[in-house]
C-alpha cells in the first residue's frame, strides 16, 4: 500500500492534497450546529447528480412522451419511484440546506472581508441552483411545469425593447413547447451541473485560502504557534470535523428518508398536485404558485404594481431581491462579524428580515388577494430596508439621535395601519395608500438620524461555548 | 553569445492583434449556437389558420380552439352580456381599444369584434401568459358585486370584461389580443387570417 501511495505521490500530489485540504487543514475548534450545512449541501449535490443520471436513463425529453416517461419511471422501472422521489425531495432539501447555510453567513458575518469571494461564489451557486431547479421542474411536463415555465419565461418578455425576442430565444418557439422542454433538459442535465460543480470547487478553494469563519468571528490564521505555524484555535478538519459532519449526515438522512418514504410530495409543497396532470397549453390550473423555495421572490414580483403599462418593475424588484445579497460584504459597516458581539440594532434588523422572508414565502404560495398584496408590499419594503439601511444601522461611528427611533415607530405604525385598513370589511379609500407612503418615506429620516449599532469587543481567541 | 533583445512594443502589438482577431473569431463562433436556439423552420411554418364551426357555440358559451399552440376563445355573447359592456368604461385601462397592437383595425369598436355577439380573442393573459378563467356570472361572491362578467386570471388576479378589456388595477398592462380572423360563412370562422386578405 505504501509503495502504491509513494508511486502515486511521485506523479500526483495525492498525500499533499489530502494534507492541505483535510488532515492538515485547520478549521476553528468552535463550530456549532450552523456549520453542518456546508457539507450537507455537498452531500445533496452528489445525491442529485447520482439520482439525476439514473433518471435520465429512462426519461424522454419530448413533449409527447415526457409525462408518460415520468409515470413509467414511477410505476414500471424497478425502484424508479425511489430514484424519482429522491431527486424531487432532494431539490427541496437542497434549498433548505442552502438557506440554512446562507443564514449562518448572516449570523456570523461569514461574507465579511476577507471572505467576499467565498460569498460571491456561494451566491453564484445559489443563482445556478435556482436556474437548475426551475428548468428541472419543467421536465415532468405536468400542468405546473408548463404554466410555471410559461409565467417565468414571460418575465423576460417584460424587458424593454428586446423582451419578446429574448423570451422567444429562451423558448425556441412562440409558445412553451417541445423545443423548450428539449433545451431545458440539455441545460438541466449537462450545462448547469458542470457550471455548478465548477463553482463549488471555486467556493471551496477560496474558502481554504482564507480559512473558515466561526461563531466568534475570530480570524484563527492570525494567531499561529510561532514554532509549528499551526493556528492555536484550529483543529485538523480530518478527523475532527469529518466525524462531526458524519453525525450531521446521519441525522439529515434520517429526516430525508422520512420525507422520501412517508411524504415525498410534502402535501403539495415539494411536488404540486396539479403536476400530476399532463401539460395542457389551453387551460391554466385554477391556482398556480411556484415551488416553495421561490415563493418569497414570487411574492415580491406580485407585490410591485405595473408602471407605465409594463410589468418590468416587478421583474426588476424580484431580480434585485436575489442579487442584492451579492452586495452584503460592502453594506455591512460593523467592526465585528459575529452576531454575538453586535449590538441590538443588527439583531432587530435580522429578525425583521427573517420574518419578512418567511412571510413573503407564505404569501407567495397563497392566491393573490388585495390584502395579501398590501402585506407583501409592506414586507418587500422591510426586505429591501434590511440591505439598504445596513450601512447606517451597522456603523458604530454613525451619530444619530432619537429621530431615527421616531421614524422607526412611525414606519411600524403606518405599516400596521395600512394593513389593518385593508383587512377591514370595507377599507377606507386612499388610507392604505397614504399610510404606505408614510411607511416608505419614514425610512429616509431613519437613515439620516439613526444612531449606529453598538458592538462589543471581539475576543482574541475563540470561546468555548 | 550575443544578447537576445526583446522588442517590447512589437510583442504588445502582436498580442493585441491576435487577441482582437481571436475575439472576432470567438464572437463569430458563438453566433451559430445562439441562432440555433431561435425557433426552427418547422416552428415558423406551424401557424396555419384554424376553422371554427360557430353553429356549435351556443349563446353564453365559450369555445376554445387551438391556434399556434395558444388557446383562442370564441364566445357567443348574449344580448344581456352585450348590454353590460358600456357600463364600466371608467374602470377600464383602455376602454376604446386605443392600443393598436392588441386588435386588428376592424375590431377597434365597443364590442372588439366583427359581429357584436361573437368575441374572438387569444386566451393568454397579457401579464405573464396564464390562461384566464371564464367567469360569465354577474357579481359572484369572490369577485365582488360589481363584477360584470368576464375573465379572471388565476395566476395574478388580472380582470377582464366580456370584451376582454382589462380593468384598472390589474397586473396585466393591456387588453387581451384579438387575433386576425374572418368569417367564411354565417357559421364558419377562420382564425389566423385577416378580414381584408383574400
Amino acid at each position: 500500500m505504501e509503495k502504491v501511495i509513494s508511486w502515486l505521490d511521485a506523479r500526483f500530489p495525492l498525500t499533499a492534497s489530502f494534507k492541505a485540504h483535510l488532515s492538515e487543514y485547520y478549521a476553528p475548534k468552535n463550530f456549532n450546529f450552523w456549520y453542518f450545512f456546508g457539507s450537507l449541501a455537498l452531500l445533496v449535490l452528489v445525491l442529485q447528480i447520482v439520482t439525476g443520471i439514473f433518471l435520465a436513463m429512462n426519461y424522454k425529453p419530448d413533449g409527447e412522451l415526457a409525462f408518460a416517461s415520468v409515470e413509467y419511471i414511477m410505476r414500471d422501472v424497478p425502484y424508479g419511484w425511489l430514484i424519482r422521489y429522491a431527486h424531487s425531495t432532494g431539490a427541496s432539501a437542497f434549498f433548505i440546506v442552502v438557506y440554512m447555510h446562507m443564514f449562518r453567513g448572516l449570523l456570523y458575518g461569514s461574507f465579511r472581508q476577507p471572505r467576499e469571494l467565498v460569498w460571491i461564489f456561494g451566491m453564484l451557486i445559489y443563482l445556478m441552483l435556482m436556474a437548475e431547479a426551475f428548468m428541472g421542474y419543467l421536465l415532468p411536463w405536468g400542468q405546473m411545469s408548463f404554466w410555471g415555465a410559461q409565467v417565468i419565461i414571460n418575465l423576460f418578455a417584460a424587458v424593454p425593447f428586446v423582451g419578446n425576442d429574448l423570451s422567444t430565444l429562451i423558448r425556441g418557439d412562440f409558445v412553451v413547447g417541445d423545443a423548450t422542454l428539449n433545451r431545458f433538459f440539455a441545460l438541466h442535465i449537462v450545462a448547469l451541473p458542470l457550471v455548478l460543480v465548477g463553482l463549488v470547487a471555486a467556493h471551496l478553494i477560496a474558502l481554504h485560502e482564507v480559512g473558515s469563519n466561526n461563531p466568534d468571528g475570530v480570524e484563527i490564521k492570525k494567531n499561529k504557534d510561532p514554532e509549528t505555524h499551526i493556528p492555536r484555535d484550529g483543529i485538523p478538519f480530518h478527523p475532527y470535523y469529518t466525524v462531526k459532519d458524519i453525525l450531521g449526515v446521519v441525522v439529515f438522512l434520517m429526516v430525508f428518508a422520512s420525507v422520501l418514504f412517508f411524504a415525498p410530495e410534502m402535501g403539495g409543497y415539494f411536488l404540486e398536485a396539479n403536476n400530476f396532470i399532463p401539460a395542457d397549453p389551453l387551460k391554466t390550473p385554477p391556482h398556480i404558485a411556484p415551488v416553495w423555495y421561490f415563493t418569497p421572490y414570487y411574492a415580491i414580483l406580485r407585490a410591485v404594481p405595473p408602471m407605465l403599462g409594463s410589468q418590468f418593475p416587478g421583474v426588476v424588484g424580484m431580480g434585485v431581491a436575489v442579487v442584492i445579497f451579492f452586495a452584503l460584504p460592502w453594506l455591512d459597516k460593523s467592526p465585528v462579524k459575529s452576531i454575538r458581539y453586535r449590538g441590538p440594532k443588527f439583531k432587530i434588523a435580522l429578525a425583521f428580515f427573517v420574518v419578512a422572508f418567511v412571510w413573503l414565502g407564505i404569501l407567495g404560495v397563497l392566491p393573490s388577494t388585495t390584502l395579501g398584496t398590501w402585506i407583501a408590499r409592506t414586507l418587500s419594503v422591510v426586505y429591501f430596508a434590511f440591505f439598504l439601511m445596513m450601512p447606517f444601522y451597522t456603523n458604530p461611528a454613525k451619530q444619530g439621535g432619537p429621530l431615527g427611533l421616531w421614524a422607526f415607530l412611525a414606519a411600524l405604525i403606518a405599516a400596521i395601519g395600512a394593513n389593518v385598513n385593508m383587512a377591514l370589511a370595507s377599507p377606507i379609500p386612499y388610507v392604505t395608500e397614504v399610510l404606505f407612503a408614510v411607511f416608505v418615506l419614514s425610512f429616509i429620516p431613519m437613515a439620516m438620524f439613526i444612531k449606529g449599532d453598538t458592538a462589543k469587543q471581539e475576543p482574541e481567541r475563540v470561546t468555548d461555548k | 553569445m550575443s544578447e537576445i533583445s526583446v522588442d517590447g512594443s512589437k510583442r504588445r502589438f502582436l498580442v493585441a492583434m491576435s487577441s482582437a482577431v481571436g475575439g472576432v473569431a470567438a464572437v463569430g463562433a458563438v453566433a451559430p449556437f445562439v441562432m440555433s436556439m431561435m425557433p426552427s423552420a418547422r416552428a415558423l411554418a406551424a401557424g396555419a389558420p384554424v376553422e371554427v364551426d360557430l353553429s356549435k357555440v351556443e349563446p353564453g358559451m365559450l369555445f376554445t380552439a387551438e391556434w399556434r399552440g395558444k388557446p383562442v376563445w370564441v364566445v357567443n355573447r348574449t344580448p344581456e352580456m352585450l348590454a353590460m359592456l358600456g357600463k364600466h368604461d371608467d374602470r377600464l385601462t383602455d376602454p376604446n381599444s386605443d392600443n393598436t397592437a392588441q386588435q386588428p383595425e376592424y375590431c377597434k369598436n365597443p364590442t372588439r369584434s366583427l359581429k357584436p355577439n361573437f368575441m374572438v380573442v387569444v386566451g393568454i393573459c397579457t401579464h405573464l401568459g396564464c390562461s384566464p378563467t371564464f367567469r360569465k356570472e354577474v357579481g359572484p361572491a369572490d369577485l365582488g358585486a360589481d363584477w360584470p362578467g368576464g375573465w379572471f386570471c388565476p395566476c395574478h388576479g388580472s380582470r377582464f370584461d366580456l370584451a376582454a378589456r382589462v380593468f384598472n388595477g390589474s397586473p396585466a398592462p393591456s387588453n387581451l389580443v384579438v387575433p386576425p380572423h374572418k368569417y367564411l360563412s354565417e357559421t364558419k370562422l377562420l382564425v389566423g387570417e385577416d378580414q381584408k386578405a383574400a
